[in-house]
């Protein structure tokens, strides 16, 4: 079934997110849509799957004019998507997700569980997946989730399959696994759309690759040109891909973990017995699949997560047992993983963002009062010193770019005087622009003598910032390395396989 | 409980925080636009219903084909004197002689409106902390009785002895809330549920109180009522006797400023918005949660407790009862929410409802309107309000999209994944 897109353009107010796009996916073939965040490659997808109505253009399948007017009708006709967020109840069973919304009954109304199980359990055997039909689906890794999400595409007969971002959630070996997924639905005669940011997918899988840039096509690029050629279609300008740092120059300052401890609410000891040290003017990147502990481990490095054992040092101060105001009085910087949700306030204005953790004394606060003027002359400084792109300083921090808002973050976290900075996935959905600024910002505070931890869950960035890579798996660590050490090497580590000769875990 | 099934019942409960303050945001976030839009839109449908009661209209409906001008016309009569006589009854008395009976109505307006202002500042301030406070009721009842207390049972100079009845009324109302923050704070019981329960414990609590002698019940009485408050207890009217407006209605508007500069210049008020928009991103940076719970919790109950006091020491000062509070508890979350839970728009919110209460009498008595199509414009405005895409289509008000807020975007990518 050859799937065709043909002038789509969806506005919403005076923003113009699909211009005019026009697209084909024929049949077996893995179409890459390569773009930044907010390109407008989800907004496309949204629209052939007919969650939103297209201002102008058509969708056609084979060549027919088709109106969506819901997912109902997408599906109905074929088309099947794989969300970034997966659509699945986690408290119902795999084959009771996959049936939901198409739901075979037996007599008396109930549910034909029967069916749903043979279904699940024939698409499995198909491609190979290793699903347990009766499993629940919050039981389940985020990978298998997604091949339930896959199953539950295919149960529907699609012809062509959307993939939002699907890697993103995947560990390296995960990633390969989904690879072949793909290509095995290609060679099956599935029409496969691909979305991503993500260079080295592109070119390792894609059979056509279409670059969007602010809600048009830039053009078509083929899988052997390189990374940076395709960087700079997507991104509009020359980028620079590496991360360029000397030599560590230690400080006398240093981060001191011995025998982190750390257990959940629900009691599983989540970090197992964690030891590290960090010295000044040094990255040390925690790497690992996302889930590994390495989230409770920066939470109880600044005090939001009381440890069951284990000491945290600061240059000769214990942490363990501070408050977490205590722990930023310190002087700790710290970047949440998800910027969202724990490192700004979205309705707050760019301004109050910027000292959303400097509440406790001068030059902010005086006697209780906020001080505006003081505020308002830092957060024009900080929004010009990192290039911060917001309409003024009073705009909602809810309405920047990801890229932008993590640069709120940064701004603020850098700006005091620091002794320590825990950064956890600081380029994590941000626009391949801001990224480069700041891997710059970070190596910066390495050089001023500060120990640096930044916990990243991709390959690529640990290379490229670390000067040594610590691997966790299930709460451990499965070893310290330098970060020359090889891609394979790293890839089994993460998989907590330990490696030869590493420093102790 | 094993792993997974603590994992279940936590789940439910997590969604549904976050509902409640989904909705929280979206009401809060309306915007005066629409409160303006939402209160014309009431107004009409008020309107039809005075059409849809009146004897006169309902006479000349049988022959309207006939003559359709005087069933028009008599519709124009009932809605035009309708909202003619609360006007009269709510702004200015068009028929009165003198400017001191024409004015009357205001003042009467401005006083319905003092506790309704600073109960709906309390609502409207736990609104912002992310908390919602359903306790007016027994916080008012409660400072009511501790102000009453004070009021009648002490002997002290004037103004000292006042002062000390709002003091203890304002306590008892914070120590009431209180309970409840402090309650959220420790074992995470949700606010709703616990100030609603307080309300039935607070009332029974004060009627136990009112009908036992050396109490509140007043000496020698077989009523369930307290004796007149001593003099020196007593807010002063603010006109001259001649008029109800009293001493309270300054309280407001000092309260007004204060709950303005708490929320806007203050870090403890900057702490407490940063916990109600975004719980999460306010404790990693450093904010004590639980500390704010039940911070907020504290002021809120004290003003909602100083609405239950000036009730006692400058509206009704001969005495009270149980039903005290008159239904202004609940009344102030519509205020708030009328008011956008911002202190200059509560008391704009506060005045029309006062607005609404003083008028809507001499309606019902000047024209024979009942007044519960008062009550029932008053529910209709917070019913517009809580569909704020109902108001803008009706108005052909641009809906906020393209650059919706974080929580829209999260909300939206959650749904349907925006690119």
């Amino acid at each position: 079934m050859k799937l065709e897109l043909r002038g789509i353009t969806k506005r919403f107010g005076t923003l113009v997110a699909n211009d005019h796009i026009s697209l084909t996916i024929a049949p077996g073939e893995i179409h890459c849509l390569l773009g930044e965040n907010g390109a407008g490659k989800s907004t496309l997808m949204n629209v052939l799957y007919g969650l939103y109505t297209a201002d102008e253009g058509e969708v056609l399948l084979d060549d027919e004019v088709q109106h969506f007017r819901g997912p109902g009708d997408a599906m109905a006709a074929g088309i099947g998507m794989v969300h970034q967020h997966f659509m699945l109840i986690p408290v119902f069973t795999v084959a009771e997700n996959v049936m939901l919304g198409n739901e075979t009954t037996l007599p008396g109304g109930r549910l034909d569980l029967e069916a749903a199980r043979a279904k699940v359990a024939a698409i499995a055997d198909r491609f190979g997946f290793h699903v347990d039909p009766d499993a629940l689906i919050e039981d389940l890794p985020v990978g298998v989730q997604q091949r339930v999400e896959i199953i539950k595409a295919l149960s529907r007969d699609a012809k062509v399959l959307i993939f939002d971002e699907p890697t993103a959630v995947l560990t390296p070996q995960e990633t390969d696994e989904f690879m072949g997924i793909m290509r095995q639905l290609r060679d099956e005669g599935a029409g496969i759309v691909f979305i991503t940011h993500k260079l080295r997918e592109v070119r390792e899988v894609a059979d056509r690759i279409t670059v969007v840039r602010r809600g048009a096509v830039v053009g078509e690029a083929s899988a052997d040109q390189s990374d940076a050629e395709l960087a700079t279609m997507m991104v509009g300008r020359a980028v620079e891909l590496t991360v360029h740092k000397d030599e560590p120059r230690y400080a006398e300052t240093s981060l001191e973990v011995r025998g982190l401890e750390v257990t959940n609410s629900s009691g599983a000891v989540v970090v197992d017995d964690v030891t590290f040290s960090v010295r000044g003017g040094e990255i040390l990147v925690v790497a690992g699949v996302q889930g590994n502990g390495q989230t409770e481990l920066t939470e109880a490095l600044v005090g939001l997560h009381k440890p069951s054992a284990g000491s945290v040092m600061l240059t000769g101060q214990e942490l363990i047992g501070r408050t977490v105001n205590q722990v930023l009085a310190a002087g700790v910087g710290f970047v949440p993983e998800d910027r969202s949700t724990d490192g700004l306030v979205g309705e707050f204005t760019v301004a109050e963002n910027l000292i959303l953790d400097r509440r406790s004394g001068p030059p902010f606060v005086k006697a209780g009062m906020l001080q505006l003027g003081a505020r308002d002359d830092f957060a024009r400084s900080a929004v010009e010193e990192f290039d911060i792109r917001t309409q003024g300083i009073a705009e909602p921090v809810g309405r920047l770019s990801g890229g932008n808002q993590q640069k709120v973050v940064l701004a603020r976290e850098l700006s005091r005087e620091l002794r320590l900075l825990v950064a956890a996935q600081p380029t994590r959905g941000v626009d391949v622009g801001s990224i480069e600024f700041i891997h710059k910002r970070i190596v910066a505070t390495r050089d001023a003598g500060v120990p640096v931890v930044v916990v990243s869950t991709e390959l690529d960035e640990a290379v490229a910032l670390g000067d040594r890579i610590l691997v966790m798996y299930r709460g451990r660590v499965v070893g310290i390395v330098p970060s020359d050490t090889p891609r394979e090497v790293l890839g089994l580590m993460m998989a907590g396989v330990a490696p030869e000769g590493s420093e102790a875990a | 409980m094993s792993d997974t099934e603590r994992a279940e019942h936590a789940r439910p409960q997590q969604t549904g925080e976050d509902r409640w303050r989904e909705a929280l945001t979206r009401v809060v976030s309306g915007g005066w636009v629409v409160s303006v839009g939402a209160i014309v839109l009431a107004v009409l449908a008020g309107s039809i219903m005075i059409i849809a009661t009146d004897k006169g209209v309902q006479e000349a409906l049988p022959y309207f084909l006939a003559r359709p001008g005087d069933a028009l016309a008599a519709m124009a009569d009932a809605v035009g004197g309708a909202y003619s006589a609360l006007f009269r009854g709510a702004v200015w008395d068009f028929r009165a002689d003198d400017f001191a009976t024409g004015i009357r109505p205001l003042t009467q307006s401005l006083t319905m409106a003092t506790p309704l202002i600073m109960a709906g500042l309390g609502v409207a301030l736990g609104f912002r902390a992310g908390l919602f406070n359903i306790g007016g009721r027994g916080q008012m009842l409660t400072a009511a009785a501790a102000a009453g207390r004070v009021g009648f049972g002490l002997d002290m100079p004037w103004p000292l002895h006042m002062l000390l009845a709002v003091a203890a009324g304002m306590l008892a109302g914070a120590l009431w809330a209180g309970i409840a923050g402090l309650l959220k704070a420790l074992t995470g019981a949700h606010e709703v549920i616990v100030t609603i329960m307080l309300n039935y414990v607070g009332f029974y609590l004060v009627s136990y109180m009112l009908a036992t002698p050396g109490l509140l019940q007043a000496p020698g009485s077989s009523n369930p009522k307290t004796p007149p408050m001593k003099n020196s207890a007593v807010m002063p009217d603010l006109l001259g006797s001649d008029f109800n407006l009293h001493l309270g209605f300054v309280f407001a508007l000092v309260a007004v400023a204060f709950v303005w500069w708490l929320l806007n210049r203050s870090s403890a008020g900057f702490a407490f918005r940063a916990v109600g928009e975004n719980p999460a991103a306010a404790k990693v940076a450093g904010i004590n949660v639980p500390r704010s719970t039940v911070s907020v919790m504290l002021i809120a109950g004290a003003l909602v407790g100083l609405a239950g006091v000036t009730q006692v020491l400058g509206t009704v000062t001969t005495g009270f009862s149980n039903d005290i509070d008159s239904g202004i508890g609940f009344d102030a979350i519509t205020v708030a929410l009328l008011g956008g839970s911002r202190p200059v728009g509560v008391l704009l919110a506060a005045i029309l409802f006062g607005a609404f209460k003083a008028g809507g009498s001499v309606m019902q008595a000047a024209e024979g309107v009942p007044i519960e199509i008062v009550l029932v414009v008053q529910s209709l405005i917070v019913l517009f309000i809580a569909a704020p895409p109902l108001v803008r289509a009706v108005f052909r008000l641009p809906q906020p999209d393209g650059k919706p807020s974080a929580r829209a975007r999260r909300r939206a990518r959650r749904k349907e994944v925006t690119a």
